[in-house]
């Protein structure tokens, strides 16, 4: 059974393959597939997950299981807030992108912006979801200053999409590994504005630029077992909606915030242990030291015979002392008196509008990355080049215009990456083009330049632009491959260093490097050195 | 005698008199003693104010100016009696009546729209942009919105003028108008007496003629008891008629803007202006809008038997125990003269009646406590400092909202807890459907259902308002239409004893989802072809 086989942790490539392929087949009706959708996420959800690497290796070293639940809210990046026409960007003058109904003045109604649904819609899909055909939004009531209306308007028992799961690789520097998490929902909810509290700490002022800019909410089923997994799956989650377009996910800005449920369980209990939340992670590098931190926080506890200090409460995580602190108790759970949001009506989906998305949805980093592997790369070329969606669009535009992959992820993942990183760009700002650069590396291939020369043009080509063929003939770049140029060469120069020749007569034969550097010298670096190094041996042998 | 009605008199004095058998019909009043005050037969066929104004502008009789000028002059003279403004806007009404003028002289009366020169007064709980709006509460003291709401909105720009904002309960929560956190308004039939509410400040405005017509809104009888109290028209429409953009919310899925006239054919007019779909109402319709006053059949071009084909259904359960026998012998009155009028009256019983009013109030209040939420002292209105938040919340909502209001709050806060949601909230909401299946089965075998619109005549002052539960019974008529979210049409039927001329009684008549119209046109036939009676208040004639 195909299916069986996806539960592996590393799944052959031919029955992933045969499984893609059992998913094409799939035709009308519209509801089946999602079922079938659902029920293969269900079954193809790790049971047990083989923890190869070293984190989870040291737990089981201590007889106990950590079990990690991720709750991710994505800011998508709509043109206009959730529920009115007010514009968002971040970091603007605050207050100065807000109306009364943001603001929560008496009187305003709440009008959905339909791209907010059509962005759910697709991240659904993409997380393998059943999309509900018709979902609600509620009300989640609270006070807080941030918070205008006093009530939060989500999705609380009828989310837009459910039952879904995330594939992804772990990385290599890290023992790798293919992973399936369990999404358990995705709904749609409006977010709070921000505080901005006092030096002095007596007093706070309210900002609701951000009040009403929409959230997409995915809760994971608690799969993970590591830090280093659910840094992952928050850097895939990632991707995926850089991949999609709903959001920039940028972690810095708040537009992508993971928050992490962490317990630890004796290995062989099936109950889970008491859960604390993480907040205040910003990168995906704390969540993994905040998760690992926690995990051993807890262990420790048990050991010590201390586990009811383990309780039901939210701490922080501090990036300066690398600890988390208790943020609040909860003295019992916060009682949000959800109710349905009786100023929307339901939202209800057609199949074919679900169609249309789906049929609009662009190669995802999952598919991406089994496509790059069975080119042959590596697993660390395949994970490089499909992290960023603009890299891998590069990438596979320059195999289109016929490019090696192999070569073509080594020049990318070298110079032009190493370029980026020093120069603080991304590969869409750079001049190279993906044609020039197959151009380049069809260039060396056949011998029209040299390798050293290529750096030289590929530096060139990224800063200003131009085509290779252009920047060769100005620069005079061309290798010489021919015989008789370079034996002239060789004979001029051994014609004007007689003290040498006569010292490599006497048998100093480590003088044909300095006669070899004396050519490439003469032939300014464009004599073929293959070439170059069999001529010069010749001469000096007919010589000695 | 009031201007109005004497340029309705001119007016029908170039109309031939009605025919001979139209003058058969006769509602003999059940009451020993007549009201003392009756007036000439032509008088009493509830002339349209907006009609006549028209005309008089048209004809060039009067100007915007001096239709203003008498009106303000009227609500100047009434008002310390009456109350029924929290805000009068008069200066501004005069200049907006002087730039109509002009308009009008140059433009032309067409280009101005169909309610120009109407003086319109605005339940407080609507949002104006020029004027303060407080939802009858302490806690938006002072608070002027950025913005109108479409209903105020759409009849600025049909070119009526809005004089003021009226008062009401706070937020809506009352039946008395008594929970106004600035004013008590009376009764213009009996000082003594309250309007109901909560959009007693608007149906006191038009019962006096300190407007032509109001604004009101209706969440499980705002409008309609109102109307029976102070008797003139009162229209709830369907659920989603009118845009709630800019009313500020009590109960959102059973809120409905509404409008008081001092006839059925004003009311039409009203409702033309104001129904419609609106982008920024998401639960708003968009049902076609009728021209609801071009459907409504002159006195003198009725048949007959103007209602032949009719079939109307008494509710049953609302003729019992705990209603007035005034009222309960008014609303017979007007069943027979429903029959006179060619329609066949059946009583019907509806079994979820009286679940109706448990129900409403358990949903009410839960969507109320979300609703009010939003009125904390952070961002507008009434700010108490504290030296936390819970001192500040607690502090600002403390003071600013009254008993009534935070009785609600926390009925509903209740109600949505963890632990009573579904003995609560999600047992109401399954009666809530239980009501809707029953109205919707007795409004397929009958084109209406008919009923008195509160169960008794208006009260005391005072009378009720220590005890609550007496004055939410008073919604037991009412509420049901609401959790359906079904028309409604209060025409003044009657009178019981009380005051100096007696209490106007209203009889309430629902329609299935969007029959307005419907309701309107049987509602002026009856209003037109009703005898003996006359709704103008001892308050006028005391003037």
């Amino acid at each position: 059974m195909a299916l069986t086989l996806l539960r592996g942790m590393r799944t052959p490539v031919v029955a992933r393959r045969n499984a893609g392929l059992f998913f094409t087949t799939l035709q009308s009706p519209l509801l089946s597939r999602f079922t079938m959708r659902a029920e293969s996420a269900r079954a193809a959800a790790p049971k047990s997950i083989q923890l190869a690497t070293k984190e989870a290796a040291e737990q089981k070293a201590q007889g106990f299981e950590a079990v990690i639940g991720i709750e991710t809210h994505v800011q998508l990046s709509t043109v206009t807030k959730a529920f009115c026409s007010c514009p968002y960007s971040y970091g603007s003058q605050p207050n100065s992108t807000v109306c009364p109904t943001c603001m929560g003045h008496p009187g305003t109604l709440p009008v959905l912006n339909a791209k907010v649904v059509e962005c759910a819609v697709r991240l659904g899909l993409a997380l393998n979801c059943e999309i509900a055909m018709t979902s609600k939004f509620d009300r989640k009531q609270y006070f807080y200053p941030d918070l205008p209306k006093g009530y939060q308007i989500s999705q609380f028992d009828i989310p837009i999409a459910k039952e879904g799961y995330l594939d992804l690789d772990l990385p290599v520097e890290f023992g790798g590994g293919h992973r399936r998490f369990g999404v358990t929902r995705v709904h749609m909810e409006e977010d709070a504005g921000k505080l901005l509290h006092s030096e002095s700490g007596s007093y706070s002022q309210v900002d609701l630029n951000r009040a009403g800019v929409p959230l997409l909410e995915i809760v994971s089923e608690p799969d993970m077992r590591t830090g280093i997994e659910a840094a992952e799956y928050g850097a895939e989650l990632q991707r995926l909606v850089r991949y999609l377009g709903v959001s920039n996910g940028n972690m810095q800005e708040g537009s992508l915030r993971c928050d992490v449920n962490v317990s630890v369980r004796p290995i062989g209990q099936s109950n889970f242990g008491t859960k604390v939340e993480i907040k205040n992670m910003n990168s995906f590098s704390a969540i993994s030291r905040a998760i690992d931190y926690e995990i051993s926080r807890q262990i420790l506890l048990h050991k010590e015979g201390q586990a009811d200090q383990i309780v039901q409460e939210t701490r922080l995580w501090d990036e300066s002392s690398q600890k988390t602190f208790t943020m609040r108790k909860k003295e019992g759970l916060a009682d949000y008196r959800y109710f349905p949001e009786p100023d929307l009506p339901e939202v209800v989906l057609t199949s074919e509008y679900i169609d249309e998305i789906q049929n609009s949805m662009p190669e995802l980093p999952e598919a991406k990355r089994r496509r790059f592997e069975n080119m042959g790369l590596s697993m660390q070329d395949v994970l490089f080049l499909a992290n960023d969606d603009n890299v891998a669009r590069f990438f596979d535009s320059t195999l289109e215009h016929g490019a090696d992959a192999k070569l073509a992820a080594n020049w990318i993942m070298g110079d032009i990456a190493a370029y980026l990183k020093n120069e603080k760009l991304s590969i869409d700002e750079i001049k190279l083009t993906p044609l020039e650069l197959s151009e380049l590396i069809a260039s060396i291939r056949n011998g029209t330049i040299s390798g050293k020369i290529g750096k030289e043009i590929l530096i060139e080509l990224i800063a200003k632009g131009g085509t290779v063929k252009s920047v060769i003939e100005e620069k005079d770049l061309v290798q010489i491959a021919d015989p008789a140029a370079i034996e002239a060469m060789v004979d001029q120069v051994l014609a004007d260093n007689p003290k040498q020749l006569e010292q490599y007569r006497s048998g100093k034969t480590k003088l044909q490097g300095f006669f070899a550097g004396q050519v490439m010298k003469a032939s300014k670096g464009k004599a073929n050195p293959v070439l170059l190094n069999k001529i010069l041996g010749e001469k000096l042998k007919a010589n000695s | 005698m009031p201007p109005p009605l004497q340029a309705q008199r001119l007016l029908l004095s170039h109309r031939r008199l009605p025919s001979p058998h139209l003058r058969c019909f006769t509602a003999v009043s059940s009451l020993p003693s007549a009201p003392a005050k009756t007036v000439a037969a032509a008088a009493a066929h509830a002339p349209s104010s907006i009609l006549s104004i028209r005309e008089s502008l048209l004809s060039g009789e009067r100007t915007a100016a001096e239709i203003t000028a008498e009106y303000l002059s009227r609500l100047r003279r009434t008002e310390p009696s009456v109350r029924s403004f929290i805000h009068v806007a008069d200066a501004a009404a005069e200049r907006e009546a002087e730039e109509l003028d002009r308009r009008i002289a140059t433009e032309g009366l067409d280009a101005v729209g169909p309610l120009a020169g109407v003086l319109v007064g605005v339940k407080d709980n609507l949002c104006t942009a020029n004027m303060p709006s407080t939802g009858g509460s302490r806690i938006l003291d002072g608070y002027q919105p950025a913005y109108d709401a479409t209903a105020v909105r759409r009849l600025r720009e049909a070119g009526a003028i809005v004089v003021g904002k009226t008062n009401l309960d706070e937020f809506g929560m009352g039946s008395t108008t008594e929970g106004s956190g600035f004013q008590v308004t009376t009764n213009p039939w009996d000082d003594s007496r309250v309007p109901g509410g909560s959009s007693g400040g608007s149906a006191s405005a038009v019962s006096a003629r300190q407007c032509v017509v109001s604004l009101g809104s209706d969440t499980g009888g705002s409008v309609r008891q109102p109307a029976s109290f102070c008797g003139v028209v009162g229209l709830k429409p369907t659920y989603g008629r009118v845009s709630r953009f800019g009313l500020m919310a009590y109960a959102s899925s059973l809120d409905v803007v509404g409008c008081f006239g001092s006839s059925v054919v004003d009311t039409a007019t009203i409702l033309s202006v104001i129904a419609g779909h609106d982008k920024m109402d998401s639960t708003s319709s968009s049902h076609d809008v009728s021209d609801y006053k071009s459907e409504l059949v002159p006195l003198d071009l009725l048949e007959s038997k103007p209602l032949n084909g009719m079939r109307i259904g008494i509710i049953q359960e609302t003729l019992g125990e705990g209603v007035e026998t005034g009222v309960i012998s008014s609303i017979k009155d007007a069943a027979s003269h429903l029959e006179q009028l060619g329609s066949v009256v059946e009583e019907v019983s509806l079994p979820s009646f009286s679940l109706g009013l448990p129900a409403y109030y358990i949903l009410a209040s839960s969507e109320a406590s979300s609703n009010l939420s939003r009125y904390d002292g952070i961002r507008y209105g009434r700010q108490v400092s504290g030296d936390d938040l819970n001192e500040l919340y607690g502090g600002s909502r403390a003071n600013g909202l009254g008993h009534e209001v935070k009785m609600r709050i926390l009925m509903g806060t209740y109600a949505l807890s963890a632990g009573y949601y579904d003995a609560y909230y999600k047992r109401a909401q399954q009666v809530r459907t239980l009501v809707k299946k029953s109205f919707k089965e007795a409004l397929e075998r009958y084109d209406i259902l008919v009923s008195p619109a509160a169960p008794s005549a208006a009260y005391k002052i005072g009378e009720k308002i220590n005890d609550p539960l007496a004055m939410y019974a008073g919604d037991t008529m009412t509420v049901n239409v609401n959790l359906a979210g079904l028309p409604a049409l209060v025409v003044p039927c009657g009178f019981v004893e009380g005051g100096s001329a007696g209490l106007p009684v209203g009889l309430q008549m629902i329609g299935s989802p969007f029959s307005e119209g419907n309701l309107l046109r049987i509602g002026h036939i009856f209003e037109q072809t009703l005898q003996n009676y006359s709704f103008v208040p001892p308050l006028l004639a005391e003037s």
